[in-house]
């Protein structure tokens, strides 16, 4: 460790921008920053004339439609300068042949000469060697340059960072002279790749200036680091009227970051890209192993020249672009290769058409898929089209009208056509494709596309020929039985304890899935137990946030799949029957028979090999290393020589020999293979006794592992069911299966989290980031991943093995397993922070008001040299000026920066849950509603001047209780990302919870169950986040909007984007945080420690200059005021707390939470258990005062006088010296504490406050003309236009209601507002009752979303000629989290339709899929088709849907709904009811039809009604009845 | 944990006590058996705490895996209960009996409930084992060929042979007196443990091979040069026997004795030896007597002399009557300070508190008067706690026999240790280090002797932990090619 902070250079100076592999703008990695985390999400589109008439028109449409989507983009501090923007057309030729000559250049005939837009570094010598470098290789590939054009731009156009770091941009001309197009174009791909790697390798000192836009003899990228209204002036060839194109694709770029950084604008050559891949690391991984492999007929001497395919220093979206474009050169056609890697979801789809599947397998088994959310538009010049991901999670709408010109875009209305014009709109839906080729002069939609490319080769009988499905293979002859007799003493070398089979192994065979656990995590990292430690713990799973969504892996199983291809992987570029020679397996867990079967297979394409991994204990910890050369070099000679599988195995452990840590032995043979490029010749299986929990299973698959048999595991199975231990009922083989089932279960989950869907491309995804792992360690071993506070090495790694082994193999007359202790508490066991002597301490401390015992609570918690437990432990005070104690700040100041953290009622008791409310409201601190809402009760403070009114409202996933009313009365708004228990996880109230008052808050059912999504299904990107921000501040100006995210690397990156989404506060939580119920993996293995979370965001925020328009919170286990000093020395300014509290409220950590059964009445709704609650308001007072008395001695010892002064002030900190521990001395915290060097100017904490942007939103002027409604409530009429830049339109109205009329509202119709046009995104956002909404024209995405009460009407223009039944009207996720209110659309809407709805009523001609997910009450009338997954987690509510194809139970999910005809009179009569105003307001012809045949129609009706809120219904009306009988009133 | 729900469900029981009149005609053990449905069901109201107080700071010494046993008692599965037992606590059939009990004071179902009967499970758990045939020698895989004595063979000395022994060192204990145990033996009365119970866990010590040598006076009888020269490692549990001494007028007279002069005269001859002399026997039957001190000792007094044939019994106290309950001063999961009773206060006894005994009178060299004033405590200045008389409050009571069970004060200063020549601490108690090394290489010491009088749960706590240190120290000097 060291214990000077280093110095570093800052982004600002130019001199040092660009390390070199990085693009110019972006720094290197400095301190936790690493731009390998940086981020973008955006808005794009295209404009085509399908005909392929080129015109000016259609890029000054492509100009406009950026323009449009500008609100997508974003800027950094400097508001001139954007995140990039650009746009792609056809080569303009005529214009380039009038231009060109002045630059000396003869150009060709049209095609006949390729064109290359560069960035070239603006220092002119450097840009001159850049030039001739390119001009070398030109010539080496025996091409004829034909000359430079000095590309002419307006720089004034551009912002001042823009400037700065703008390049010469120059266009580079070849000539084709004898090559044919196809091959022309292929050569210039590599002259391109050939140049990059020069320049990249060059010791040009402004290298990383240099950058080859697109070198095409088709097309041409005009692009750079502008907003989208900066592109046309900037580049003045754009507005010649002679630059024309048949087509344009258009982008605008919302970037995590503000570096200024030019390169990274799209489009591409190829795509631009809205969205992200999750799973890039493995992708490029893969792409890079199989080089070896490659072959081209193509490409012939070429393809060496290629090598990286994917250059890895860059973003997602251009290592996509490197893909796609290596797919269409090798050969494929665009549509292919976009297929390939972005296959929609087809092994869960039964009703795919059999050749398409076939076409899927056949590439399943050639490639994984690039997997993340995608909206992905493309273009080769001639094809131009769209797809999105399987999951469908970003937004695409298009329209084609009757000249011929096709638009799509991330918006409607991004252009305006009249209502006649338009043919047709339709909307992207998962995994589909929209295709126009203007050579064919058509739309050549999804099906006849895919069934086209699926029709070309007889993939399905090949795949039927060749491939081998694992249950196919003959039962093998032996397999391993268990050793009884040896278990005990190899369960001590793998370090199983007592705990574990009790805890994790046990639940997973009795419920089939992984054990739930309550209260966080308070023991020490892996890196500073006293325990040896299984290198699994070392690695933590990372988790989706912001930008891009987790995924329901229950809910959405449809697009998940464990189905994986074993064995060699073919040369990418081959298309041959033989390609898909593999093994296909369902799931990637194999018994021992599975094993064996694979290990005794006969052909010889599929030989196996198995090494050993293991290493000699005589030969001590240097053996481990040795072992580790042993087993990679063997590996590499046996594919070498032939074999097909590797199996590494650790079985044989016995006194002489001890394991290799599997994870080690896995992920070294990967990476081994992969820079010897023999990875993809050889499947890669391991055998071993290690694993056991879904953590240890996710962590081998993710580094490299195809498939994995746990025998140990099954071993210890049989032990415990042979011992007694399970359930009745459950024998050996019943044990097994349900185990795998778990660990499949949780693997999804796992997957999902990350927002990933298939283990094929999870496989090498290496989604982890090591805390504690030494440089040499991870460089040669797990190559790639994250570790940023260094560690053990080699030798420590070993040294935790053989102390198991010695443990295991030590003379003892009786082996018995450890007890544990990692879980629950044990003395024995591993040290907790929270044990018997802090939880005592502290509460004595607190009801006693006794400071003096709060000092003992501290000086244990704090007295980290003894028991080093977290990073913050290692870090020591800098003192020196001390000053006076009273000039510090006063302690009533200092608590005016605590928070209470987001506990629901729900999870805790009425009891708990106020006190904590009323103590921080006394002290003018905040507490947290948490994410079930809050009992307006509250909101009105106590006769005697206190309020159980929580300052902070959070907003969550599920939106339970999130009412404009809601939301008007909070002091601060918290949007939460994640939790630091269960990051990337949803929740779930099992229904024996969701009692009256906590049905009552959330709009529910009692005794239903409430199911939280994991994702905000409003937020799939930063840009969405953004706009959920816009949503809430117009809803509640007053109150600020802070983001709650949980640190992970790359948390910086994130908050830095969260920052500029214009959010008041980020708040970055621990992974030790609390929670009423999480899966015990996610509490052990998700998330990072604060400290590190937060220095990445202050260090990253800093650096971007966004510091000062954030406030910065930090939580997760906080406990003294030494806690709130280091993290304020780190960068936060406030400080969150929830465990202590609840410890002083009498907690005493039972972890029993998630069981109802909490003794002291915090953790249950048991009226019993909550009669035992002793808690005061007065306790939790104390507690706080206590913290800041502490901060304040502390600050007085640092000589800092406020807060303020301290935040970010790292200098005042130094890291300890660990010398005295084994494993801590090799940590180096110096990452943690560097200040990045920036101008004085700059701020280091928050000075100023966001510009939110609504001082000029509509609803100003609604509010104006609605003023005789607000103030004497008088009716109002009010007629407006609308554009798609007008969002959030009547949410700041209805927060004026809500203030000045409560959760009432108005009279029903009292302002009527009525718009033409198309709206924008979060039209009628929690529109409250007696405001009603007409709109003629067509609205964007989250229409209604909260509706709390109001009347939303949408129909399309009079006049237009589609046929409004079957055409996309209003977006996705329309009407999410409403509790009231009405909806009517005259037509059809996206993905997710009324996603969460607890009480609004809908009519609606047609939705996408996953409509009325997760919707727990209202009713939902659809008129025509659905999508799949109807009803997906639906818990409550109805659903009426007119089955006119007689398919609907194909398309809904049966898992928790029934169908059932319509009988009773009630529902008669309100469907009835529902259509008839729905023709009334909409003019639906639809409508109009079906109540004129109603009973011929209504047949063909179908409820749809969750069986468990149809039981509990049925049992009130019993128990209602009952009651009338008695005469008695009726509760609930 | 197989029932969330149980401490919700089942209220605390322990075992009944046999009928006064019945238990106090003969020295067994006062306690009925408890049924195993019972204690089944005792065992289902344990929490499974995530943080079981029982095992922290104010719990259980010997750190039992409290939540564990109760949870396999729940389910029935005693055998391997008695497992999890035995890994923390050799002689849980002692501390089952005998303990205190501080697991159950820190029992986190106190806060709302009765605590868990933690202490009768254990009991069962372990008379069940042996009852089975569960508790077997456990042989040492291999013989170290290293030589340890200890010294003392009470419960810290008996743990840490064994635990030094099964990792196959030679172990002899040595005792002074004609019996093994010490305080086991010859302090507590049967009535609370018969000495069967311990003479068993004696068979099975020396079927795994130690070695006991009694009556031998370590440093008197056996030099200590030579138990140097004998031994590589050397344990001193001899407990801390120095009694506190009540040096008032009239203390010489006969009459007047120390409470572990009593009891110990009471056990051996309820294990068999002929009484003593009649001038010798120290017998309340038919006396007036009055205990002074209000521990455990003076219970263990009070029980005795009834068996005796008391007339009458009173027991005098020097602090303040605690209260009923917890004293605020004292919050959970702190031992609290509250009255207690135990099962002889039941016998019948009156107790008096806030009394100081100013001095003894009597004739013939008989005692026959106890003076005695009532006190209370002031705090001084400082803070301090100070006593003082109350005026007008002296009194007098005609007494036959007086029992002084106020405490002890340390180790009895012996040869063995000046010869040794370890270091003490500041209360007279053997120093260790954190191995629990004496100043003396390969000198260790353990239970009373190093900590104190205090609880046998502790003495085979610091057994356990002496024998690590040994074990390590030995460790070390084999590497070191002894």
């Amino acid at each position: 460790m060291t214990n000077e902070p280093p110095r570093q250079p800052s982004h600002s100076s130019p001199q040092s921008a660009g390390e070199a592999g990085y693009p110019a703008g972006l720094p290197g990695p400095i301190g936790l920053y690493d731009p390998a985390n940086e981020r973008d999400s955006c808005g794009m589109g295209f404009v085509v004339n399908i005909q392929g008439h080129r015109s000016h028109d259609i890029i000054a449409k492509g100009l406009q439609v950026l323009n449009n989507l500008e609100h997508r983009g974003a800027q950094g501090c400097d508001p001139c300068t954007g995140d990039g923007a650009g746009i792609l057309l056809q080569i303009p030729h005529q214009f380039l042949a009038r231009v060109a000559p002045q630059s000396g250049i003869a150009l060709p005939r049209a095609h006949e000469y390729g064109v290359g837009m560069v960035f070239l570094p603006s220092e002119p010598a450097s840009r001159r060697l850049c030039e001739q470098l390119a001009e070398k290789v030109v010539a080496e590939e025996g091409q004829r340059l034909l000359g430079w054009r000095d590309v002419p731009v307006k720089a004034d156009q551009a912002g001042e960072q823009a400037q700065r770091s703008m390049p010469a941009i120059r266009q580079l001309y070849l000539a084709r002279d004898i090559l044919s197009e196809p091959d022309f174009e292929r050569k210039l791909y590599v002259i391109r790749k050939r140049i990059e790697q020069a320049v990249r390798e060059s010791a040009i000192p402004e290298r990383a200036s240099f950058y080859l836009a697109s070198l095409s003899c088709r097309t041409i990228v005009y692009k750079g680091l502008l907003l989208p209204r900066q592109l046309a002036p900037f580049f003045p060839d754009l507005a010649d009227a002679s630059v024309v194109s048949a087509l344009a694709l258009v982008h605008s770029r919302f970037s995590t970051n503000t570096f200024p950084t030019w390169s990274l604008a799209h489009p591409y050559r190829y795509v631009c890209h809205n969205g992200e891949i999750n799973t890039l690391k493995g992708n490029v991984n893969w792409m890079r192993a199989r080089q070896g492999r490659l072959q081209s007929h193509l490409f012939g001497q070429d393809l060496r020249k290629l090598f990286p395919i994917i250059h890895e220093q860059q973003s997602d979206s251009a290592c996509f672009d490197n893909a796609l474009e290596f797919l269409v050169m090798g050969g494929r056609s665009l549509p292919h290769a976009m297929m390939m890697l972005i296959p929609e979801a087809w092994v869960g789809n039964p009703h795919m058409d059999l050749e398409r599947r076939g076409f899927y397998e056949y590439h399943a088994a050639m490639m994984e898929p690039w997997d993340g959310p995608a909206a992905m538009a493309f273009t080769d010049g001639t094809l131009i089209g769209a797809t999105l991901d399987r999951n469908g999670l970003r937004p695409a709408r298009y329209l084609v009208t009757h000249d011929g010109l096709a638009v799509m875009a991330s918006e409607a209305g991004v252009l305006p056509f009249a209502p006649h014009e338009i043919l047709t709109k339709g909307r992207l839906q998962p995994g589909k494709m929209f295709l126009v080729d203007t050579a064919q002069g058509r739309i050549i939609d999804d099906e006849e596309i895919k069934a086209d490319i699926a029709g070309r080769k007889p993939y399905r009988q090949w795949v039927a020929t060749h491939r081998i499905s694992l249950d196919e293979l003959p039962e093998p002859m032996n397999v391993p039985q268990p050793d009884h007799a040896t278990l005990r003493q190899r369960q001590q070398a793998f370090g199983y304890t007592i705990e574990e089979l009790k805890m994790v192994m046990t639940p997973m065979v009795v419920n089939g899935e992984e054990a739930v656990g309550s209260m966080g995590t308070d023991t020490p990292l892996a890196v500073l137990s006293e325990h040896p430690q299984l290198l699994f713990k070392y690695f933590k799973q990372l988790f989706a946030q912001v930008t891009n969504p987790p995924i329901d892996p229950i809910r959405e199983q449809l697009v998940m799949s464990l189905v994986t291809n074993i064995g060699p992987k073919p040369n990418l570029l081959g298309e041959t029957p033989e390609s898909c020679r593999r093994i296909k397996v369902q799931q990637p867990i194999l018994t021992n028979s599975d094993l064996e079967k694979i290990r005794t297979i006969a052909d010889p394409n599929f030989r196996s090999r198995t090494l050993p991994l293991l290493f000699r204990v005589a030969e001590g910890p240097d053996g481990l290393a040795a072992a580790m050369d042993a087993v990679c070099r063997q590996a590499a000679e046996a594919i070498r020589a032939g074999d097909k599988f590797i199996i590494l195995s650790d079985r044989g452990v016995n006194a002489e020999w001890a394991p290799i840590p599997s994870i080690l032995g896995i992920s070294a043979v990967h990476h081994h293979l992969i820079r010897e490029s023999l990875r993809a010749e050889a499947g890669l299986i391991i055998e071993t006794g290690e694993p056991r929990e879904i953590h240890h299973f996710a962590c081998l698959i993710g580094y490299g592992a195809g498939t994995v048999n746990p025998y140990l595991a099954f071993e210890t199975l049989v032990d415990i069911s042979r011992e007694g231990y399970l359930p009745e009922g459950i024998d050996e083989a019943t044990a097994e299966s349900k185990y795998i089932k778990a660990i499949n279960k949780g693997l999804l989950k796992v997957f999902s989290k990350m927002g990933i869907s298939t283990v094929q491309s999870y496989c090498g995804a290496q989604i982890f980031e090591a805390i504690g792992l030494n440089r040499t360690v991870i460089d040669r071993y797990f190559t790639g991943t994250a570790s940023r506070i260094q560690g053990i090495g080699i030798r420590e790694i070993a040294e935790e093995a053989l102390r198991r082994h010695a443990e295991a193999y030590r003379p003892a007359a009786l082996h018995q397993l450890d007890f544990g202790g990692e879980y629950h508490y044990r003395i024995q066991g591993e040290h907790h922070n929270w044990n018997p002597a802090t939880i005592s301490t502290l509460q004595q401390a607190a009801r006693a008001n006794s400071y003096a015992s709060f000092k003992e609570f501290s000086a244990l918690v704090n007295d980290e040299s003894r028991v080093r437990s977290n990073l913050r432990g290692l870090l020591e005070f800098r003192t020196g000026a001390p000053i006076p104690l009273d000039e510090v700040e006063p302690a009533e100041d200092i608590v005016k920066r605590f928070t209470t953290g987001a506990m629901s009622f729900g999870a805790i008791s009425k009891e708990a849950h106020e006190t904590l409310a009323l103590a921080m409201n006394r002290m003018g601190a905040k507490s947290n509603t948490g994410e079930g809402g809050e009992d307006p009760e509250r909101f009105t403070p106590l006769p005697n001047g206190d309020s159980k009114n929580s300052a902070i409202k959070q907003v969550a996933s599920a939106r339970f209780g999130v009412t404009i009313h809601y939301l008007a009365h909070a002091h601060e708004l918290q949007i939460k990302m994640a939790q630091g228990a269960k990051p990337g996880e949803g929740g779930q109230l099992p229904g024996h919870k969701v009692d009256e008052t906590i049905a009552r808050l959330r709009y529910a059912t009692p005794g239903v169950q409430l199911i939280s999504p994991p994702p905000h299904h409003d937020i799939y990107s930063i840009e969405d986040l953004a706009q959920l921000i816009f949503d809430l501040k117009n809803a509640n100006p007053k109150a600020a909007v802070s983001v709650k995210l949980v640190a992970e690397v790359g948390v910086g990156t994130v908050a830095a984007g969260v920052a500029k989404a214009h959010a008041d506060k980020i708040l970055i939580s621990g992974d030790s945080g609390g929670t009423g119920a999480s899966p015990l993996a996610s509490i052990k293995y998700a998330g990072i420690p604060w400290e590190l979370g937060l220095a990445e965001t202050q260090q990253t925020l800093v650096m971007n200059n966004l510091r000062g328009r954030v406030r910065i919170e930090t939580d997760g286990q906080l406990k003294t005021g030494r806690d709130v000093v280091v993290a304020a020395l780190l960068g936060a300014e406030e400080f969150g707390f929830s465990t202590a509290p609840l410890i002083v409220e009498g907690c005493i950590m039972m972890r029993k939470c998630h069981l109802n059964t909490c003794p002291v009445g915090i953790a249950t709704h048991d009226p019993v258990l909550r009669a035992k609650f002793t808690g005061q308001p007065e306790h939790v007072i104390n507690y706080f005062f206590f913290v800041a008395r502490e901060v304040r001695e502390l600050m007085a010892q640092l000589g800092f006088r406020t807060v303020n002064e301290m935040v970010g002030r790292t200098d005042k900190l130094k890291a300890h010296k660990a010398v005295d521990h084994w494993k801590a001395r090799g940590l180096d915290l110096s990452a943690l504490l560097v200040r990045p060097e920036v101008e004085p100017s700059v701020a280091i904490h928050c000075t100023q406050s966001q510009d939110h942007g609504i001082a000029g939103v509509l609803d100003h002027t609604l509010i104006e003309r609605a003023r005789p409604a607000l103030e004497h409530g008088r009716a109002v009429k009010i007629q407006l236009p609308i554009r798609n830049i007008n969002r959030t339109v009547g949410t700041m109205l209805s927060g004026e209601i809500a203030s000045r009329y409560g959760l009432e509202g108005l009279p029903p119709d009292t302002i009527h507002v009525e718009f033409t046009g198309t709206a924008g995104q979060s039209f009628g956002a929690f529109l409250a009752r007696g405001v009603t909404l007409t709109l003629e024209g067509e609205s964007n995405d989250y229409l209604g979303k909260g509706l709390s009460g109001g009347r939303i009407i949408v129909y399309p223009p009079k006049g237009s000629t589609f046929v409004p039944e079957d055409t996309i009207l209003v977006g996705n996720t329309v009407l999410y989290g409403a509790t009231s209110g009405e909806a009517f659309f005259y037509g059809r809407a996206g993905e997710r339709f009324a996603v969460r709805n607890s009480g609004a009523h809908a009519v609606i001609e047609g939705v996408g899929d996953h409509g009325c997910e997760y919707m727990t009450g209202g009713v939902v009338v659809v008129l025509g088709a659905t999508g799949r997954n109807f009803a997906g987690g639906m818990s409550g509510g109805t659903a009426f849907v007119l089955n006119e194809d007689g398919h609907f139970e194909q398309r809904c999910n049966m898992g928790m709904v029934e169908l059932e005809p319509l009988r009773e009179e009630a529902d008669l009569t309100v469907l009835r009811d529902l259509i008839r105003r729905h023709a009334e307001y909409t003019g639906s012809r639809k409508a109009r039809t079906i109540l004129d045949r109603w009973a011929a129609t209504l047949p063909r009706f179908v409820k749809v009604v969750p069986i468990e809120y149809r039981k509990v219904m049925e049992a009130r009306k019993t128990a209602a009845v009952k009651q009338s009988q008695k005469g008695s009133p009726v509760h609930g | 944990m197989a029932d969330i729900k149980g401490f919700m469900k089942v209220k605390r029981s322990g075992p009944s006590r046999r009928p006064v009149e019945l238990r106090v005609k003969d020295w067994n053990e006062f306690y009925e058996p408890v049924a195993e449905d019972i204690l089944k069901a005792q065992g289902s109201r344990c929490m499974d705490c995530g943080v079981p107080f029982c095992q922290g700071h104010t719990g259980c010494p010997v750190e039992n895996l409290i939540p564990e046993w109760n949870d396999l008692v729940h389910r029935g599965r005693w055998k391997d209960a008695l497992k999890a037992l035995h890994t923390t606590n050799n002689f849980p059939e002692f501390t089952g009996r005998l303990c205190p009990a501080p697991c159950e004071s820190a029992c986190v179902l106190g806060i709302i409930d009765d605590p868990v009967s933690i202490r009768v499970i254990e009991w069962n758990i372990i008379d069940k084992g042996f009852d089975e045939g569960w508790v077997t020698p456990i042989l040492p895989v291999a013989e170290t060929g290293f030589r340890v004595a200890v010294v003392g063979s009470g419960p810290a000395g008996l743990a840490a042979a064994q635990q030094l022994r099964r990792a196959g060192h030679a172990v002899t204990v040595f005792e002074k007196s004609d019996r093994i145990g010490g305080l086991l033996r010859y302090g507590i009365p049967d009535f609370k443990m018969e000495k069967w119970v311990l003479d068993r866990r004696l068979d099975q010590m020396t079927a795994e091979g130690v070695e006991f040598k009694t009556s031998v006076d370590v440093g008197r009888d056996l030099p200590v040069d030579e138990l140097r020269r004998r031994f590589d490692a050397v344990c001193l549990a001899g407990g801390a026997m120095a009694p506190r001494d009540l040096p008032i007028p009239g203390r010489e007279l006969s009459g007047v004795h120390l409470a572990m002069d009593y009891l110990t005269q009471q056990n051996k001859i309820n294990a068999g030896d002929p009484p003593p002399p009649p001038a010798e026997h120290l017998s309340a039957a038919g006396k007036r007597v009055v205990i002074i001190g209000g521990g455990d000792t003076g219970s263990d007094c009070l029980g005795t002399a009834h068996r005796q044939g008391a007339k009458d019994v009173f027991q005098f106290e020097l602090l303040p009557q605690p209260p009923p309950q917890r004293a605020e001063s004292t919050p959970w999961p702190s031992w609290p300070m509250q009255l207690r009773s135990s099962h002889a206060h039941e016998e019948g006894c009156k107790r008096e508190w806030s009394v100081s005994t100013t001095k003894f009178t009597g004739r013939k060299g008989q005692v026959e008067k106890l003076h005695a004033v009532r006190v209370e405590f002031q705090k001084d200045d400082q803070g301090r706690s100070r006593m003082v008389e109350i005026p007008d409050t002296a009194f007098e009571l005609d007494v036959d026999l007086v029992l002084l069970a106020m405490g002890f004060t340390g180790p009895e200063k012996s040869r063995l240790l000046t010869d040794l020549g370890v270091g003490l601490d500041a209360r007279g108690n053997v120093a260790v280090d954190g191995n629990y090394m004496t100043n003396v290489d390969g000198v260790f010491a353990a239970g009373d002797m190093k900590r104190g009088a205090s609880l046998i749960v502790w003495a085979i706590a610091e057994g356990r932990k002496a024998a690590a240190g040994i074990e390590q120290y030995l460790k070390t000097k084999a590497l070191a090619g002894r």
